[in-house]
């Protein structure tokens, strides 16, 4: 059994903790750094760009990943920038700004000591993408240029176009490269990780599937790091890429690792709303719009009039009326719920009335048609495409849609989760953002731990194994974890039932969305405890997966994850059901203000929450890190 | 306004890298104008799933046009008939009911078939590997503000730092060349100040990889159209500009 879950951080002021902590860590020195065998499973930004670092350092890695080559992960899709404290708009921002800003953003429900030290790499990043080569949005001398974003009072975003998440990968994906052709990174493209090895309790390997022709590959080292992403699409629908899921953490969770504040999910308030059944994702529009577009709805029920025809005086800014200080910049979480208020009052617009205009009218009559065009040209192109419709001439509909999820693998300061050996970062880990992240942070916090952290914390693991081989794949562990995989396989493809993976995936994120989506309450969340083990029980029972195992075969790829899905679902709403208090993207409507704001409860839930796996069948155990508050107050958020 | 369409798929179906294959037929009724080409892919595949027979694979990933994944030759235009935009954008409003759709994927020597639409694009990141890159490790990197880039250049770069690396100009290209692949990112790094000081054997290493993997480039200028984030085909000729300049100065500099 787990004691209280202590998270290793070092004593001293925030300030200096990393610094200190840096220069006490113990090195191991170049001759010796290959003789360690890294596993980096995942090449979005957070892993190519710890791949590629410590294949500069010497280490020997291995990147897998499922895809068909590392330039795709669902880091590229990322539009709206990337946070940095480098105030080169001399407006009052800095390393501590930063760090208050994202504390205070995530709801008082992340460390300190994680975010301060977040903030302070970030301005490396920055110079590390542009010196690769990060074509970064430039003001006409020739300097970098900001923006805002949601939850902050300063210009601190950089961007490159609506594309930012492309290029800082690509970056990323050039700098692995650059190791691959040096032979210090060995590639793996399309292997995906179904079983992580442990031996000793310690992490040891991981086995992977080709993609291509079926084979299971073990894979032994002295280390694995996963960043494999986070787990939006349990709801089906999501801005998230279609191939995302949570096998990678899942298995490693069913082999010991905790699972951190699954509940935590964040829906983004500028979504393109969902056109009809057999709708297969949803479409982001970047936040960044929010800077010069208005949201609102018509004032009345029902109003069937097309926008223009609608004046002033009938149209509610409700975001405007309700926070006069930040307006159409309040956080996601608040901008999301507001928009699910007024759609559920039947002000909704649109022919399903499921979306609210985001209306770029003034801006255009204010700065040009131009100047709209320079800075949003490629999502209003990507607008019309979808939909049909010139957002030049008529208001783009928006609607909430979930994005990202702040919940992860349980990791300590050293980004290492409580299974020795096995280290998470990116989305996949539970780390920075407390209850809700701010806009144009993941890129941030995905970038800070592969380039910046994890290259020198996973120093200070491994200098213990100094000496000692990995462990070889000979070894029964791995012909174990080989043939679990292989009995899995044969399991999906004699199941013979009537209904696809896609189907199945698509009803449990209905459930999901319905019971643990933008707002949960006690019936609800009970329901989803009782509604999706029936289902998975007949998904088990009645899912069809034709084909065989040793070919390219889709669904059987999807059948495990959808499976995974299935798990997490059910701790994510027995996670919901027990944190009674509202916290960021985590609004449980028995707790709120009068006005209908989130309500904390500080006294009882300023933890992490962490479960452990304890066998199918038997619910997850609890566990809790405490949160300490030593530099910053906790207060009611309030952006009014 | 969105509508329901009929329609008839000619649809390339291959079991493995080394199987025959061959057109198959499927009758696509009751499609919406709004749905998006894959998502009509996915309606024809759960049918056939509750038919019992084998989904066709295709491949896709962000579903935004932004991660260069899908990519189907459809009625023999790369990404299909809607200028500058991937398959995945592509929305069954540009069709009319009773159309024919014949679907095929990749066509080109160094992209082989691994199952029905799916191919393997590999050889592109050879060409990454071969010198796409600033060599600059981890925290060695100056203040970003230390260089200032002008704008002009900074946006021309980035022109050509959008390819999302789909293959489409290769797929287009009589040739199979991967030229516009190629060029735009030799641009992409050459045009910056980041960019020089590798500039030359940068861009002598990755001409030489794309010709040893692809046919050669002759202008037929197939792949600008055919590119779904309109790179433009000028970055071709300032790339043959350097490649000409690379291997002079690449001699002097060795020699
Ligand atoms: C549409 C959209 C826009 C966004 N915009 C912004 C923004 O403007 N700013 C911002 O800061 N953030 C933004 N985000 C969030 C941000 O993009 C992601 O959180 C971040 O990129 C995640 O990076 P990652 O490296 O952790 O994971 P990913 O990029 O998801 O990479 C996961 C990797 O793991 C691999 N993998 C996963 N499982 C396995 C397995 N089992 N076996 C092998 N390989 C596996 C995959 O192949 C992939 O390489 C946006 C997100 C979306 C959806
Ligand atoms: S140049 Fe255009 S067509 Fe070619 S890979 Fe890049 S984006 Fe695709
Ligand atoms: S699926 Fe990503 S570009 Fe089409």
């Amino acid at each position: 059994m787990l004691g209280s879950l202590d998270a290793r951080i070092p004593a001293g002021s925030l300030d200096t903790k990393w610094t200190d902590h840096k220069f006490s860590m113990r090195l191991v020195n170049p001759n010796n750094k290959r003789r360690f065998d890294i596993i980096v499973v995942g090449s979005g930004l957070a892993g190519a760009s710890a791949a590629a670092s410590l294949g500069e350092l010497g280490y020997r890695v291995k990147v897998l990943t499922y895809h068909d080559s590392p330039r795709r992960a669902h880091s590229i899709a990322a539009q709206g920038g990337i946070n940095a404290a480098k105030n080169y708009q001399n407006d009052g921002d800095s390393v501590y700004r930063l760090f208050y800003d994202t504390i205070k953003g995530g709801d008082y429900r992340a460390r300190e000591a994680n975010v301060y030290r977040l903030a302070e790499v970030s301005v490396d990043i920055i110079d590390q993408a542009t010196a690769q080569g990060v074509p970064f949005a430039r003001e006409y001398g020739g300097l970098l240029d900001n923006r805002s974003f949601g939850g902050a009072q300063v210009s601190r975003t950089f961007y490159a176009r609506g594309q930012t998440g492309q290029q800082l990968l690509l970056g990323a994906y050039s700098a692995l490269m650059r190791q691959v052709a040096a032979g210090t990174v060995e590639l793996h493209t399309r292997s995906e990780m179904l079983e992580l090895v442990m031996h000793d309790g310690r992490a040891v390997g991981v086995v992977t599937r080709d993609l291509i022709t079926g084979e299971i590959v073990s894979h032994s080292a002295h280390a694995v790091v996963l960043a494999t992403g986070g787990y939006g699409n349990v709801y089906f629908l999501s801005t998230n890429a279609k191939m995302c899921n949570v096998t990678a953490a899942w298995r490693a969770h069913r082999k010991g690792a905790l699972f951190a504040n699954p509940c935590y999910t964040q829906i983004h308030p500028t979504c393109i709303p969902a056109s009809d059944d057999f709708q297969s994702k949803l479409t982001l529009m970047s936040e960044s719009l929010r800077n010069d577009g208005r949201i609102w709805v018509p004032l009345a029920h029902d109003d069937g009039r097309a926008p223009h025809e609608i004046p002033d005086a009938d149209r509610d800014y409700f975001l405007e009326r309700k926070y006069p200080a930040f307006g159409n910049l309040v956080p996601r979480d608040v901008a999301s719920r507001n928009a699910k208020t007024v759609v559920d009052e039947g002000r909704g617009v649109g022919p399903l009335r499921n979306g609210v205009y985001l209306d770029f009218s003034g801006a255009m009559a204010r700065d040009g048609e131009a100047v709209i065009r320079a800075k949003y040209g490629n999502l209003f192109d990507m607008y019309e495409r979808i939909t049909g419709e010139d957002p030049y001439t008529v208001p783009m509909r928006i609607y909430p849609a979930t994005h990202y999820t702040m919940g992860g693998l349980w990791v300590d300061y050293e980004l290492m989760s409580n299974v020795p050996g096995l280290f998470v970062m990116g989305e996949a880990n539970f780390s920075d953002h407390g209850a809700n992240r701010l806009g144009a942070s993941a890129l941030m916090q995905g970038l800070a731990d592969g380039y910046f952290i994890l290259p020198y914390t996973i120093g200070n693991y491994l200098s213990d194994y100094l000496g000692d081989p990995a462990l070889g794949t000979s070894e029964p562990v791995f012909a174990d974890a080989e043939q679990a995989v292989a009995n899995e396989m044969s399991r999906w493809l004699s199941i013979g039932g009537t209904r696809s993976v896609d189907h199945y995936h698509r009803e449990l994120g209905k459930l999901v969305w319905d019971y643990i989506g933008m707002a949960r309450n006690k019936t609800g969340l009970e329901k989803a405890l009782s509604e999706i083990p029936a289902l998975r029980e007949e998904y088990h029972r009645n899912v069809r997966v034709l084909g065989s195992a040793d070919t390219l075969n889709q669904s059987l790829e999807k059948a495990g994850r959808v499976a995974d899905l299935f798990e997490l679902a059910e701790l994510m709403a027995r996670d919901a059901l027990t944190r009674e208090e509202s916290c960021g993207g985590h609004f449980r409507e028995e707790h709120q203000t009068t006005d209908g704001e989130a309500m904390r409860d500080d006294d009882n839930f300023t933890h992490v929450a962490a479960w452990e796996w304890n066998g199918e069948g038997t619910p997850q155990t609890r566990h809790r890190e405490e949160l300490e508050f030593e530099n910053v107050e906790l207060t009611q958020r309030s952006y009014k | 306004m969105s509508a329901e369409i009929n329609l008839t798929l000619k649809v390339w179906r291959q079991a493995g890298p080394s199987a025959e294959g061959r057109f198959v037929t499927y009758e696509a009724d009751g499609i919406s104008t709004d749905a998006s080409f894959l998502e009509m892919l996915d309606i024809v595949n759960e049918r056939l799933i509750e038919a019992g027979d084998e989904p066709i694979v295709f491949e896709s990933d962000c579903r935004e046009g932004i991660c260069g994944t899908c990519g189907l030759m459809i009625n023999g235009q790369a990404h299909g008939p809607q200028k500058g935009t991937a398959t995945c954008q592509l929305h069954m409003r540009s069709f009319s009911d009773g159309d024919h759709i014949v679907i095929e994927p990749w066509r080109a020597t160094s992209f082989p078939v691994l199952r029905d639409l799916a191919v393997d694009r590999r050889a592109m990141d050879a060409i990454i590997g071969a010198g796409g890159y600033i060599s600059v490790n981890t925290g060695a990197a100056p203040d970003a503000n230390l260089t200032p880039v002008p704008k002009e250049t900074a946006d021309t770069a980035f022109d050509a730092a959008a390819c999302i690396g789909c293959g489409a100009c290769v797929a287009a290209c009589p040739n199979s060349a991967a030229q516009l692949f190629t060029a735009a990112k030799v641009q992409h790094l050459n045009l910056l100040p980041q960019g020089q000081a590798q500039r030359w054997a940068r861009t002598e290493a990755m001409v030489e990889t794309m010709e040893a993997f692809f046919g050669s480039c002759t202008n037929h200028g197939e792949c600008e159209e055919a590119c779904p984030k309109e790179i433009p085909i000028d970055f071709i000729a300032w790339t043959n500009r350097d490649y000409i300049k690379a291997k002079v100065k690449n001699r002097k500099l060795a020699g």
